[in-house]
């Protein structure tokens, strides 16, 4: 790849400080005044994606968009570039929290939430920390951003307060901060003391494939460290955080455990096969086919466990492991077109997988119930969200016309450009189970009938809710055919 | 002024004079007298480090009396002697004093009332003996500091509680032992090389090659031995937990942070400066065990730290544990780990300060720093415990805080020397922290008792009445200094650099192992 233009742009920064400057606001309107904090996040969030979006020009031309913070260390800075693929996720994460925004007023006023000051602001700052992974040009600054994301999220978490809340806060931290303190750290400090004299600055465009210069164990033993140490990528087996973390209101659930906080996770991982390693030296060095078993594997039995749960919304926590593992398989396959389809999916999954959640959380608001097998029928009263959920299950299966099947199309075409033939089957395989766990929710709840009629007062969740989601399934549809500009972005198409 | 060096210790003491005797008049001005002093300190131990980077040599001498080295050769009369390394250190110790100084005013009023001027004359005269410990260059005017810093100490933590005074004698009967080690050390030091100035101890043990010498290494193991028990290293720390629990807040706000952290320094400078890094690291056997006793001290600490019940005491422990961090950064013998170790000091200085600050705001409000007692903080005190928890963050080592640039450099240490058993516990005592703190954060956020029952009417309802939850931050001459500790624990984070430079500079001349590196 020959070197792109350099701009020297604000930008980026504008958009990680826009949720910090949105906080101030939230915290100082306060419980009292409820209009006026929302207020202050809507504009947090729509600074912060139309910033992002007007960034987007200046990638598709080729260039990127750097921007210098400060020193973290003599050689290292902290550094924030925007490219395609950084881009592409800071564009998804931006705009989908516009609309759970709306559907957060929705939700959690219909529930009569309370601290919902505190829930907005630490929602602000974990937009701030997701757009400081996208945005990072080394691997310190993302681990300085990725370590902001985990203890911001937990407030999130536990936001219950309860006994529940305090057992899915601890599985939360305790995966997440034990695999970034003692696998990311070691691996971080290794690299950088000994690569260059002690000068590396482990930079995503300038330092590619440095790594190869340690010995073949210390690399296979680097890139298990790496892969495990981003846990919030949800890789088995260090996956059992997700569905703790699935007590949090639905609208963390589906912004940060679908988008954000889990694509933070494999976008880490992706950088660290795609930008600190390179396709070269994993196809040299061989540890990365036991990477793509490990995702694969993380795949299968992930959708197993999916079909067995009762819980809608674990159950889609077990699908969200199952599409991450998509993602670090794709990075892992180190062909450009394996790779460009992961980071594809990224956006894909996120706007069929927020549909879900989105609708999750409004038969929550609406009746208050979470299982699947309480759902027959319930489609004849909500049609709207019962129709969404449907197209998002559609898309996370990977259907033309959304956009899940561009994404799981470029996997394979990448899969097959190494001669991996059993990944494809792998794709064909869960594909497969992803229709039997996801299509049966919609089925009961359109064709079975209710075991009793005294629903019958039953009805659509409050307008902020419904209309998100109707939002983000027909997002499902656009990126399909706004697919284009997508594989331009992550260079699959000049 | 180009005497600001001993302007460090003067202007504390005669603080002291002054609390004391002025005291005796008008309670009143004991404490805007403390507070002018220790500004005029501090401003003096900046400028000494900044006289100390300008320099060429990078160190600012001062000969006490007179006694100029033309005409005497090392050895006749006190040095005072800031490298980088010591004006850093007195720049820890004063800024610290400071910050102390500032938030006595409430918690001094309140647990010994009546007696200001006496707390006041030895808080000052313990930050005399501290900073100076940190700028002497003559090994036995340290012991003497040190027993300035150790008696003052006494008095300071028999002021608290009841129950203070029969931790002040326990601390009292270890200080002495150790203090007498460290004498005995010197005594044998002055007899083979007929020198107490630090640099000429180790100039006489490098022209005649003393390194086998026997009597050196007896000197060696007796003062470090000294000091290993005045900084409470593991088998060795049953003093302190009391002491820092017991003791008075003003007083375990000042001790916590530098006592033991200023023995560490005392320990690199007594293995690099006197020894020197030959004697030190190749004659003796220490780099072999000592690492192992570390991994010892660090997992025993942590462990007692995860069994209390109190913010105060689960502190004090932790503070044994992160004794055993710079040691080992020392002790694995190499470059990177003494940047960690120097670090730590400093960080380490800055993040224990904010913590006793909180749990002094607590205790202040609270009138409890047990764990049961938590209950509903945030809502109450939200600007102190935001500051709490930055010191807490910055002890697990999380970025941007101080405590993750040092805690950079040591596993970077253990890495290049290998010391993987120093490594792993640092892992292993790192998660112990994010246990101690997020279950605090835990127990104040979480409407749920110790043993699980869930408490309140669920939707966030604390189990706690309206008066309890309501605002009601601690006094701003409490609250300040904590937000200014907890700044100072940020920016040393973001510039570590700055600060990372000048350790560079000081430990370029010992020529540490590095490790192989890739190219």
């Amino acid at each position: 790849m020959n070197d792109p233009v350099i701009v020297e742009d604000i930008r980026p920064l504008i958009a990680l400080l826009a949720p910090w400057a949105g906080m101030i606001g939230i915290i100082w309107a306060g419980e009292k005044r409820a209009n006026l904090r929302e207020m202050f996040t809507f504009i947090a969030a729509s600074v912060q994606a139309a910033v992002v979006l007007s960034l987007v020009p200046i990638i598709l031309s080729g260039a990127v968009v750097e921007f210098h913070i400060w020193q973290i260390f003599s050689h290292v800075p902290m550094l924030l570039r925007v490219d395609g693929p950084g881009l592409l996720f800071a564009c998804v994460a931006s705009v989908l929290w516009i609309a759970t925004t709306l559907y957060a007023v929705g939700y959690m006023r219909g529930l009569h939430e309370h601290a919902q000051t505190r829930f907005y602001s630490f929602f602000a700052l974990s937009l701030s920390a997701t757009m400081g992974v996208a945005f990072s040009a080394n691997l310190l600054t993302i681990y300085f951003f990725y370590e902001m994301l985990s203890v911001s999220t937990f407030p999130l978490v536990t936001h219950m307060q309860d006994k529940q809340a305090r057992t899915g806060g601890r599985t939360y931290l305790g995966y997440l901060l034990f695999t970034s303190l003692c696998l990311l750290l070691p691996a971080l400090s290794w690299c950088y003391v000994w690569l260059d004299g002690g000068n590396m600055t482990m930079d995503f465009m300038a330092d590619v494939g440095k790594v190869g210069h340690f010995g073949e164990t210390t690399q296979i033993v680097l890139l298990f460290l790496f892969t495990f140490g981003f846990a919030k990528a949800g890789l088995m087996p260090a996956h059992s955080w997700l569905p703790g973390a699935m007590v949090a209101p639905t609208p963390v659930s589906a912004l940060l455990h679908a988008v954000a906080v889990v694509k933070v996770g494999v976008f880490c991982v992706y950088r660290v096969y795609a930008d600190v390693f390179g396709p070269e030296v994993l196809a040299k060095m061989g540890g990365e086919e036991w990477a793509m078993v490990i995702a694969s594997a993380t795949i299968i039995i992930s959708s197993l466990i999916a079909l067995s749960q009762d819980n809608l919304k674990r159950r889609l926590a077990f699908s969200t492991i199952g599409q991450l593992g998509y993602i670090v398989l794709g990075a892992a396959i180190a062909t450009d077109r394996g790779q460009g389809g992961a980071v594809l999916h990224i956006a894909m999954h996120a706007c069929g997988k927020i549909t879900l959640f989105f609708c999750a959380g409004a038969i929550f608001v609406a009746s208050g119930k979470k299982y699947v097998s309480e759902l027959r029928g319930i489609g004849r009263k909500m049609p709207l969200t019962m129709g969404a959920f449907m197209i998002g299950s559609l898309s996370v299966i990977g259907l033309p016309p959304l956009g899940g099947f561009i994404s799981k199309w470029y996997l394979a075409l990448g899969a097959l450009d190494r001669d991996a033939m059993w990944v494809v089957v792998v794709l064909l395989i869960s594909s497969l189970l992803n229709v039997f766990y996801l299509l049966p929710v919609a089925v009961t709840a359109f064709f079975r009938t209710p075991e009793t009629e005294k629903d019958s007062s039953l009805k659509e969740a409050p307008w902020p809710c419904v209309v998100p989601l109707l939002l983000t399934a027909f997002g499902c549809f656009l990126l399909f055919f706004w697919s284009d500009t997508l594989l331009q972005m992550v260079g699959l198409q000049p | 002024m180009s005497d600001s060096i001993v302007w460090i210790v003067l202007f504390p003491l005669f603080g002291a004079v002054a609390c004391a005797l002025g005291g005796a008049m008008s309670k009143k001005i004991c404490y805007p007298v403390s507070v002018l002093s220790m500004l005029a300190t501090v401003w003096v131990s900046v400028d000494t480090l900044f006289q100390a980077i300008e320099s060429p040599v990078h160190e600012v001498s001062y000969i006490l009396g007179g006694w100029s080295l033309d005409l005497f050769p090392r050895g006749v009369g006190i040095e005072f002697r800031a490298d980088l390394l010591g004006a850093l250190i007195a720049l820890v110790v004063t800024g610290v004093g400071l910050i102390v100084a500032l938030y006595s005013k409430v918690p001094v009023q309140r647990e010994t009332p009546g007696k200001e001027p006496m707390y006041y004359g030895l808080f000052l005269l313990q930050i005399s003996g501290l900073a100076g410990i940190a700028l002497t260059g003559d090994a036995f005017n340290l012991y003497v500091l040190i027993e300035v810093a150790a008696l003052t100490g006494y008095g300071l933590i028999a002021l608290g509680t009841n129950r203070a005074a029969a931790a002040t004698f326990n601390y009292i009967i270890l200080g002495t032992i150790g203090a007498s080690f460290y004498l005995l050390g010197v005594g044998y030091l002055y007899l083979k090389t007929g020198t107490l100035n630090m640099v000429g101890i180790r100039e006489v043990i490098e022209a005649h090659g003393l390194f086998d010498s026997p009597a050196m290494q007896v000197a060696f193991v007796l003062v470090l031995l000294g000091i290993l028990i005045k900084m409470a290293f593991f088998p060795f720390h049953a003093w302190l937990p009391n002491a820092y629990c017991h003791a008075p807040t003003t007083t375990s706000c000042l001790l916590a942070p530098l006592v033991t952290k200023v023995m560490i320094y005392v320990m690199i400078r007594m293995v690099l400066t006197v020894f020197g890094v030959e004697f030190s690291f190749e004659s003796t056997w220490w780099t072999e065990f000592l690492p192992w006793l570390v991994v010892v001290a660090i997992v025993c600490a942590a462990v007692m730290a995860l069994a209390q019940r109190e913010i105060k005491r689960m502190l004090a422990y932790l503070i044994v544990a992160e004794v055993g961090y710079m040691v080992g950064g020392v002790w694995i013998y190499n470059y990177y780990g003494l940047i960690g170790s120097v670090f730590h000091i400093i960080s380490d200085a800055c993040m224990t300060l904010c913590l006793f600050l909180g749990a002094g705001i607590i205790l202040e409000k609270c009138k409890t720093t047990h764990f049961n007692g938590l209950r509903g903080l945030f809502a109450k005190m939200p600007l102190t415990m935001i500051g709490f928890f930055i010191g807490g963050f910055s002890i697990i080592g999380l970025p941007p805080t101080c405590g993750f640039f040092s805690k950079w450099y040591l596993i970077t240490g253990g890495m290049v020397s290998e010391r993987w058993e120093y490594m792993i516990t640092l892992m292993f005592s790192t998660m112990v922290m994010v246990v101690l703190f997020f279950r605090l954060i835990e127990r104040i956020h979480l409407a749920v008792d110790e043993s699980g029952n869930n408490l309140g009417k669920g939707h966030g309802d604390l189990g706690l009445t309206k008066q309890q939850t309501r605002f009601d931050e601690a006094p701003l001459s409490m609250l300040i200094p904590l937000l200014l500790a907890a700044s100072v624990v940020l920016l040393v984070g973001v510039y570590n650099q700055e600060v990372v430079n000048q350790i560079e500079v000081f430990l370029q001349p010992f020529n540490l192992p590095t490790g192989v590196k890739y190219e």
